[in-house]
């Protein structure tokens, strides 16, 4: 059971890394480049993604790409919401934490569900 | 997509099939006469730095598409419903039930989601309602693309219901939009009352929770209330329907949400 449910998490992050190395490939062709040096990215704390998992499967993923050389350059951006009913902004480990001033769960998320390919250093 | 025949199946990739189709054989040859050598004797390499700004967001190919299939719904008015949950949570049995009690009223188009067989499809060709099935191979959960394949091949009337069944599976559906008009999540009394915190981007994207099994209730420790609470603390707007697909009990209530979007 454990390994059922680690391979899925795993193929989880598989899919999204599969999704980076898809946009470094676009991307580098525009230029006429091919080995990409750098590659950094913005992911949200609340985005659904372990950095330890796509730390896995970051190797096979990007082996035969134009990523395979890059170093990966991961900005976390913390989860942050604003309360519906007492508009407190506050900071958020969870999706469903409450507002801690009121406690409500009505909220909007400010920031924190990122995903994203900021930028590419290639040759 | 294959680079050979082009039919967009990979050998591990998707495949889509209506009852009864085969999946061709996906065999091609591939030849490695280029003899590549490799010299690195000049380490001394030039190197000049350059760096391009991207700024793109990761599923932005899933979006994109998935709002090119959102589109065509609206257009078309089909009220298209991305049906996800853990494996065996009842979400076929739902649809079976749905399906029998409903389509002399309503009509419907399925999309069936799993790893392998067509099963399900099967299951649901048994009712005479048109349904297409997409096998993900490796894949975990569906994208707007194989939906937009299917959606071609399924030949949906205007007015109608589509049903899209995801894989089985709580993590990773979650995170990709499918151009439905709304996400239905199910869990049923046996996976027990903190799914929804354990697994809470699920829930946190779906605008209808189905609790199924409700005739199993007498038989468990589960208390329904407290898995509510838990579904609210994480989707404040959660809309909760409480069926049992084997007795029929509470499924009218789902049934009369579905006919009221349908206006």
């Amino acid at each position: 059971m454990v390994y059922s449910f680690l391979l899925l998490k795993i193929m989880h992050e598989l899919s999204i890394a599969m999704g980076i190395v898809k946009i470094a490939e676009d991307e580098t062709a525009k230029v006429k480049e091919n080995t990409v040096t750098k590659i950094e990215l913005e992911i949200g704390q609340l985005a659904g993604i372990e950095i330890d998992s796509l730390n896995f499967v970051w190797e096979s993923a990007v082996k035969d790409s134009v990523l395979e050389k890059a170093i990966k350059e991961i900005t976390i951006i913390p989860g942050k919401a604003k309360c519906a009913d007492c508009d407190t902004v506050f900071y958020l480990e969870n999706i469903y934490d409450s507002c801690p001033k009121c406690n409500s769960n009505f909220k909007g998320i400010l920031q924190g569900k990122e995903l994203r390919v900021k930028a590419l250093e290639v040759i | 997509m294959c680079g050979t025949c082009g039919c967009g199946t990979d050998d591990n990739g998707p495949t889509i099939l209506k009852p009864g189709e085969q999946p061709h054989n996906h065999v091609h040859e591939h030849t490695h006469d280029g003899i590549h050598f490799h010299s690195h004797e000049d380490a001394e390499h030039n190197h000049q730095h350059k760096v391009l700004k991207i700024e793109q967001d990761i599923l932005q190919n899933n979006q994109v598409l998935a709002a090119r299939n959102r589109g065509y719904f609206e257009a078309k008015n089909i009220f298209a419903l991305n049906l996800v949950s853990s494996p065996g949570s009842g979400k076929t049995s739902i649809l079976e039930k749905t399906l029998a009690d409903l389509s002399a009223e309503i009509p419907f188009y399925v999309i069936e989601g799993d790893q392998q067989t067509l099963n399900d499809a099967n299951r649901i060709d048994a009712l005479k309602i048109p349904v297409i099935q997409i096998n993900t191979g490796k894949g975990c959960h569906l994208e707007s693309d194989m939906v937009y394949n299917a959606v071609k091949k399924l030949n949906i009337k205007d007015n109608s219901v589509l049903m899209i069944e995801n894989v089985g599976n709580l993590v990773c559906p979650s995170m990709f939009d499918l151009g439905e008009s709304k996400r239905v999540v199910i869990i049923s009394t046996t996976e027990g009352e903190d799914k929804p915190i354990k697994y809470p981007d699920m829930f946190h994207t779906s605008d209808i929770c189905i609790i199924n099994k409700i005739d199993l209730l007498p038989y468990l420790n589960i208390d329904v209330e407290k898995l509510k609470n838990y579904a609210l603390k994480v989707n404040p707007n959660l809309q909760f329907f409480e069926v049992s697909a084997t007795t029929g009990e509470g499924m009218e209530a789902w049934y009369n949400w579905l006919k009221k979007n349908l206006i």
